[in-house]
């Protein structure tokens, strides 16, 4: 068990103005010096933890200008900027009406006062398993644009998340801007989250699934898993089965447990593995017959 | 490293005040500004008990380091008040019990005050919603909920 000591460890702050400052201050490549953050939510309770090693200072993000945006245009799609609020998100207007996965994924993270604070582009560098957004980004295919001292570059986030907390975020890098492509205008999609309680919960599964209904056939139908495996994944077997597929209860069944078994679960004192598997099953075959609706 | 000055406004009061780096909202609203009405539960921003509403936005003050309050606008339970003439919300929550021990009460008439403000007529599911970042292991939640109801409507009343 972690020591919880409630007080912060002795540390500096600062509070950059622009992304070339706190780059400048990450290319020095003193590991464990800094730690950059967002909301905090997730990093102030580890440092008190201690989980984190005690960074000798914080960087505060937010003094960035012109980070927070939530964008929307039809040819690119959703921009996200890495210090828009969850909140900002689950509210946002297009992102319920053009993606209203991600506002459901959104909305379901922990409480008001955390929305408030926290970031998904926090959320997804936290890179805990259970993160609520992981499984409709990945669905949705979401473009992480991380950049550094070095230069500008794209991660897939399905290429992002490494191990429980690992990301491909180098230690001189920052997450800068969540891309999503514009989708298809009829596909649909649902975050199924199931844990103990209602809200304030971690979840014990969490699927996301998006597509579309075309002519009696299954069409790009993607499936993203979290809480499932060491990281948040796609339940990729599923998806093959379901492409170009017909649809019947036989395909939506096979599909499922198909997707039970793209899940890697372990048995923590959250739920057993063997029940995370049926509830992917479950959660699957739910989430098929939304977009059928 | 050591100290660094803040300025802010806390409960419509401007302040200025040297504060250590790695201290949390929390704590210098507590320890040095012994404003000890917001409590501290969990730590963690689990519990909700240390709810304070900084730029118009409640927030877990034990999650903030306090120099981001730096330049903010803070509200906190003793700001409700009118001098003796209590919030419409804190009447609400004497005349329908909604308090029990009453460590978990700050935060929930701050969490219900940010709820108020944005939306004067909410819904049982919206009351739900809105408190459901703040615990309280006594009432069972029931009084609370009709605290929070009375108190919209009253405050609605008033208006007209």
């Amino acid at each position: 068990m972690a020591v919880f000591y409630r007080r912060l460890p002795r540390m500096d702050y600062i509070r950059p103005d622009t992304v070339d400052e706190v780059l400048d201050i990450l290319a020095k490549g003193e590991p464990g010096r800094y730690k950059v953050y967002a909301g905090g939510t997730d990093v102030i309770p580890k440092i008190k933890k201690r989980i984190m090693p005690p960074p000798r200072i914080l960087v505060d993000l937010k003094g960035i200008k012109g980070m927070d945006y939530v964008e929307y245009d039809e040819k690119v799609g959703l921009r996200i900027g890495a210090l828009a609020s969850v909140r900002s998100v689950a509210e946002s207007t297009v992102i319920k009406e053009k993606y209203p996965v991600l506002s459901q994924a959104a909305r379901s993270i922990a409480s008001i006062q955390i929305r408030n604070r926290a970031t998904i582009a926090g959320n997804l560098c936290n890179a805990v398993p259970s993160a609520d957004s992981a499984p409709a980004l990945l669905a949705m295919d979401a473009e992480l644009r991380c950049i550094s001292k070095r230069g500008e570059r794209a991660i897939r986030i399905d290429e992002f998340f490494k191990a429980p907390g690992r990301t491909a975020l180098e230690p001189d890098e920052i997450l800068q801007e969540i891309c999503i492509p514009a989708m298809n205008e009829k596909t649909k999609g649902i975050y199924g989250k199931l844990s103990p309680r209602s809200r304030m919960d971690l979840a014990v599964v969490g699927v996301a699934v998006l597509g579309r209904s075309e002519d009696g056939f299954f069409k790009d139908i993607r499936i993203g898993l979290g809480a499932v495996a060491p990281k948040p994944i796609r339940a990729l077997k599923a998806e093959e089965l379901l492409a170009g597929s017909n649809i019947c209860d036989e395909t939506i069944n096979d599909a499922s447990m198909a997707a039970a078994l793209d899940a890697k679960p372990i048995d923590d004192h959250r739920a057993s593995a063997e029940y995370r598997r049926m509830m992917v099953e479950v959660l699957v075959r739910r989430g098929l017959k939304y977009i059928l609706d | 490293m050591e100290r660094k000055k803040i300025r802010f406004t806390i409960n419509g009061r401007p302040c200025e005040l040297e504060i250590k780096t790695w201290q949390t909202l929390l704590e210098v609203i507590r320890e040095d500004l012994k404003l000890t009405g917001t409590k501290e539960g969990c730590g963690e921003g689990e519990c909700g008990s240390c709810t304070v509403i900084m730029g118009g936005r409640t927030v877990n003050s034990c999650l903030v380091p306090a120099m981001e309050a730096d330049g903010q606008e803070i509200m906190t339970i003793e700001g409700m008040s009118d001098g003796d003439k209590l919030h419409p919300i804190q009447e609400a929550f004497v005349g329908q019990s909604g308090t029990q021990c009453g460590y978990c009460t700050p935060g929930m008439i701050m969490s219900a005050k940010a709820l108020l403000d944005e939306n004067p007529d909410p819904s049982q599911e919206e009351i739900r919603e809105g408190i459901s970042g703040n615990l309280c292991r006594c009432t069972g939640y029931t009084k609370i909920f009709e605290s929070i109801s009375a108190a919209a409507q009253n405050m609605r009343l008033s208006q007209k």
